[in-house]
Order: C-alpha cells, then sequence, then structure tokens
C-alpha cells in the first residue's frame, strides 16, 4: 500500500467518522439541529425531517420552507404548537396518536400529502422531532381528548334537527346555506397568520366523503367540537349537546350531495330536501328562509 | 379624645400600612403627528347588529380626543409592583354587544377569571389569537352561558371574531392589577401605590410602547405624561 493510499483511507475514515459524531451532535447538514443530547428518535426524527418536510415546513419549523410561498393553505407552524386535527379540546396540545392520524392522512384540501408509506417507527420519529420547535410541549400536557357517544340512528328526525341546528349555531354564515363554502362571512376569513382561508365546501366532497380532519362520522363529530385551532372554525364542545351532535353530523353529511350514505337515503326516503322544512318556518333577516328545493336558500355571498 | 384618635390611627397603620402611605401617579396620553383617521363600519351583513347604532360605528384602533389625547392606551407598573402573584378574586367580563367589544381592550391579572358575554342576537367565534399563551376559539350563540378562561402568561393578546371581520379587541394580561386604560381625554391614574421605585408602561396596539421610572415616597401624587408618535395608516 502506498503512503498516498494509506492517506487516502486515513482521510476517509475521518470522514465517516466525523459524519457519525456530526450526526449525533446534530450538525451533519449544515442546518440548526437538535443540541447533543436530544434522545435517539428526535435524532432520527431530525434526519426523517430534513428529508421529507423541511421543504415546505422550513429549517426552524415555523412553516416557511423554500415551497411555502407557493402554497395554500400555508404549511403549519410548529413553533406555535398549534394543530388543526385533535381529538383534545380548543388550546389544548393535541395526542401523539392525532399527529400520526395527521401523517397518515394527509390533510384534505391542502398539500400535505399522506406519509402512509412510511413506517411506524419513521412516524413516531417525526413526531418526537416537531415537538422540539415549541416549549409547550415541555410545559404542558395534551389535553384529555372529548368524549363521543355512541351514535344515534339516522333518521328523518335526527337529520332535521340538524338543520335546525345548522341554523341556530349559524354555521351558514361561513358554510353557506347548501354548504357550497360561500358564506357572507366565507370571502372575509383569515386563518392565524392572517392568510385568506376558505371554509369548507361540503358539495364539492366526493364519493368518499373526507374532511381536512377524518372521513368518518365520528371525525366530522370530532371537528367541530374541537374546532380546527389556528383556523376561523371554533369549537361547539360548549353549546352542542352530544345527541344533538349527532344530528347536525347527519344533517351535514346531507350537504354532501354526492356522496352515496345513509343519510342521504334517510332524506331520500322522506321526501326529499323538502322533508327538512318544517311546517310554519319564516323566514328572518339573520335566518333567511329555505330556498325552493327546501334546503335553506345561499345566505348573503360574497 | 386625643388618644382615641392617635389610637385609630395606629390600628389604621397597622391594618393597611399601603393606604397611610399610598401614592397615585396620574398624569396624561398624547400623540404627536398625524394619526389615521377612524373608519366607518359596515354592519348592514348583520342586521340585528346594525340597528343598535343610532350612528355609524367607527374603528377604535386609535381612540383621540381634544388636544392630541390618545385613548385605549394601557398604563400599568412593569417593574415593582407590589402585588405581583395576588390575583383578584373577581373575574373581569368582556362583553359582546352591538358587534363591539365593551371594553376594547380588557385588562386582567395573570390567573385572573375571564368571562366573555355574548349581549347580540347573533353568534359570535370568540378568537383570541395568543402567542404565549394558548390560543383558543369557541362559538357563542345568543343566549348561551358565559365562557370562562383563564391566561397563565403575561401578554398583549389580539381578540377577533370571524364571524364579523370588523369586531377586534385586546386582552391586556398582566402580573399586577396597578392598570388603567387611558380614557378619550388620555387621562389615567395609578392609585394605592406604597412607597417605592417604579416602572411605568404605557402600551398603545398601534404605537407601540413607552416606559417611565418613578418613585414613590410617601402620600403624594407623581405626574407622569407618556407621548406617542402616531401613525398616519
Amino acid at each position: 500500500m502506498t503512503i498516498r493510499t494509506t492517506c487516502r483511507c486515513i482521510l476517509f475514515i475521518a470522514m465517516a467518522l466525523g459524519s457519525v459524531f456530526a450526526q449525533n451532535a446534530g450538525t451533519s447538514s449544515g442546518y440548526p439541529t437538535p443540541r447533543d443530547g436530544f434522545p435517539p428518535s428526535e435524532q432520527r426524527g431530525h434526519g426523517l425531517y430534513l428529508r421529507y418536510c423541511v421543504y415546505c415546513h422550513g429549517v426552524f419549523g415555523d412553516g416557511n420552507g423554500d415551497n411555502a410561498q407557493f402554497l395554500d393553505p400555508r404549511p403549519r407552524d410548529f413553533t406555535a404548537a398549534t394543530f388543526k386535527c385533535r381529538s383534545t379540546p380548543t388550546g389544548t396540545l393535541p395526542l401523539d396518536s392525532d399527529l400520526i392520524n395527521t401523517l397518515l392522512r394527509g390533510v384534505e384540501a391542502s398539500n400535505m400529502p399522506s406519509w402512509r408509506p412510511l413506517s411506524d417507527e419513521n412516524r413516531q420519529d417525526l413526531i418526537a422531532y416537531i415537538k422540539t420547535f415549541s416549549e409547550r410541549w415541555k410545559t404542558e400536557k395534551a389535553g384529555d381528548p372529548i368524549k363521543i357517544p355512541a351514535e344515534t340512528a339516522v333518521d328523518i328526525a335526527s337529520i332535521r334537527h340538524g338543520a335546525e341546528l345548522f341554523q341556530k349555531m349559524e354555521c351558514w354564515k361561513c358554510h353557506g346555506q347548501q354548504g357550497h363554502g360561500d358564506g357572507p362571512s366565507a370571502s372575509t376569513l383569515t386563518d392565524s397568520k392572517d392568510q385568506p382561508i376558505h371554509p369548507y365546501n361540503f358539495a364539492a366532497a366526493e364519493n368518499d366523503g373526507r374532511f381536512k380532519c377524518g372521513v368518518t362520522n365520528q371525525d366530522l363529530y370530532r371537528i367541530f367540537m374541537t374546532g380546527v385551532d389556528g383556523t376561523p372554525m371554533p369549537s361547539f364542545a360548549d353549546v352542542i349537546q352530544p345527541n344533538d351532535a349527532w344530528d347536525l353530523v347527519h344533517f351535514l353529511r346531507t350537504l354532501q350531495t354526492n356522496r352515496r350514505s345513509p343519510e342521504n337515503s334517510a332524506l331520500k326516503a322522506a321526501g326529499g330536501p323538502s322533508a327538512l322544512k318544517a311546517p310554519g318556518d319564516k323566514p328572518s333577516a339573520s335566518n333567511p328562509a329555505p330556498s325552493n328545493n327546501g334546503r335553506p336558500s345561499a345566505g348573503g355571498g360574497r | 379624645m386625643r388618644t382615641k384618635q392617635m389610637l385609630a390611627a395606629l390600628l389604621m397603620l397597622l391594618i393597611c400600612p399601603g393606604l397611610m402611605f399610598a401614592g397615585t401617579v396620574s398624569g396624561k396620553v398624547t400623540y404627536t403627528g398625524t394619526p389615521a383617521k377612524p373608519k366607518p363600519i359596515d354592519m348592514s351583513k348583520e342586521p340585528s347588529c346594525a340597528k343598535e347604532h343610532a350612528t355609524p360605528v367607527t374603528t377604535e384602533t386609535v381612540v383621540t380626543g381634544a388636544n392630541n389625547a390618545l385613548g385605549n392606551v394601557v398604563v400599568y407598573i412593569s417593574t415593582g409592583a407590589p402585588d405581583e402573584g395576588q390575583v383578584p378574586p373577581q373575574a373581569v367580563t368582556f362583553e359582546q354587544k352591538g358587534c363591539q367589544y365593551i371594553p376594547h381592550v380588557l385588562t386582567m391579572h395573570t390567573g385572573q377569571e375571564l368571562k366573555v358575554v355574548n349581549n347580540d342576537q347573533t353568534s359570535h367565534n370568540i378568537h383570541p389569537l395568543a402567542k404565549t399563551n394558548r390560543e383558543w376559539n369557541k362559538s357563542q350563540p345568543p343566549g348561551t352561558p358565559p365562557i370562562s378562561e383563564k391566561y397563565d402568561k403575561e401578554e398583549f393578546i389580539p381578540v377577533k371574531c370571524n364571524v364579523h371581520p370588523w369586531m377586534h379587541g385586546y386582552f391586556a394580561v398582566l402580573k399586577t392589577s396597578h392598570v388603567d386604560v387611558s380614557k378619550d381625554d388620555g387621562g389615567f391614574k395609578l392609585p394605592n401605590l406604597p412607597p417605592g421605585k417604579y416602572t411605568i408602561t404605557a402600551w398603545h396596539e398601534s404605537y407601540g410602547t413607552k416606559t417611565a421610572d418613578v418613585t414613590i415616597t410617601g402620600n403624594e401624587t407623581k405626574d407622569v405624561n407618556f407621548s406617542f408618535t402616531a401613525k398616519p395608516y
């Protein structure tokens, strides 16, 4: 072995060792990284984050990655520790399982894809890492998940009561009377970063009926009871009783007109949308009259 | 008789010495330059609120009075407050009435109960955009009970209603109850201050903060005035 080859070998070994040490110290990429002493899960999550997440969520986890300027809605800012999809009350930290579910599912109507191809361990490591962006994770515990009672029967009485709640809670102010996301307040809505944001358009849902935070009736129940933090969608947990909430779920499902569902079947069997019109309904200025198809008309508008 | 008076004074001194030697800081907040003009608010999309106002409502981002007086400035003791950690037992109330926040700026002690009430005929969502504290967002239809919350950390928190985009206000969460909000004439008063050195801070939602140091030596009133540079936008 020549001296030159020996030198090359030494250099190669030094680089390899340096890389390993640097990775453990969290400095391998040149990006600001976890400090020494971070547990292995966070170190592994850091590597995954730099590979899959950094381009949108940014080096500092503040949602200002290189791609962020092209995205609508903007990527989540992990430094605020405010998360849209939770099983916990508004204002509280989510459970790890909530964040894992978001990774599995992706976020409908956004650029956040499903990360189902990653392994379970990868997802757990990523969650461990994104928690390093906010001190809240060190000083607060996750909230207690809201309790969801067994679903009540889907029938026209439930759907009709849900339609009344839709009016009473004034969901239509943002989502529009037919759930098209075109209520009178829709055009002025902004998220917590002052970015324009659009209410969910129920009618645009395909047959799978996906929402931002899930696809099942339980997910829908959870969405309006916990609220979608960081957006204009508030929590209704203090003002809607559990069984009433199921009625609202059943009505909201009928706004997904393209979807085959027990709710749409029950409505059709009862005579269609006109079955929602209760006898003696009187329109008012702030609560417009049902439209000619029996559904409440589109109130206000942009 | 004289002995009785002396005993009463001594008793008073023992029970509440702060009141015997309580100083006051008072003054006026003004501006220089040209402030933005209040803009009229169009509430036509919410008739139940619009009809509650005989005259057009304007924005409250900058409230001014005669002689360059500046209102809605939070003036408080930021250093030296004698009541840090003494959480008042009574709640403070933030009212939604006529699709406006009353008061526009609500002060509270850390840990003090905050009650949010809806006295309108329409639903509001109360969305305080806290950064240091927790951000939450709750719906409050008419006729529902007050929302009860509290904040643990000092912060000036913008509050908005997403449904009615003109509604915005502030929570001023402080570690003291020695606080006042300047009136339309710019006046403020911080009474019941025991002798000591204090830093007084004045905060305005558009114009930032100003501070002043003051020393209270006994039963006296110290004048402290603040002047902000107005922005024309």
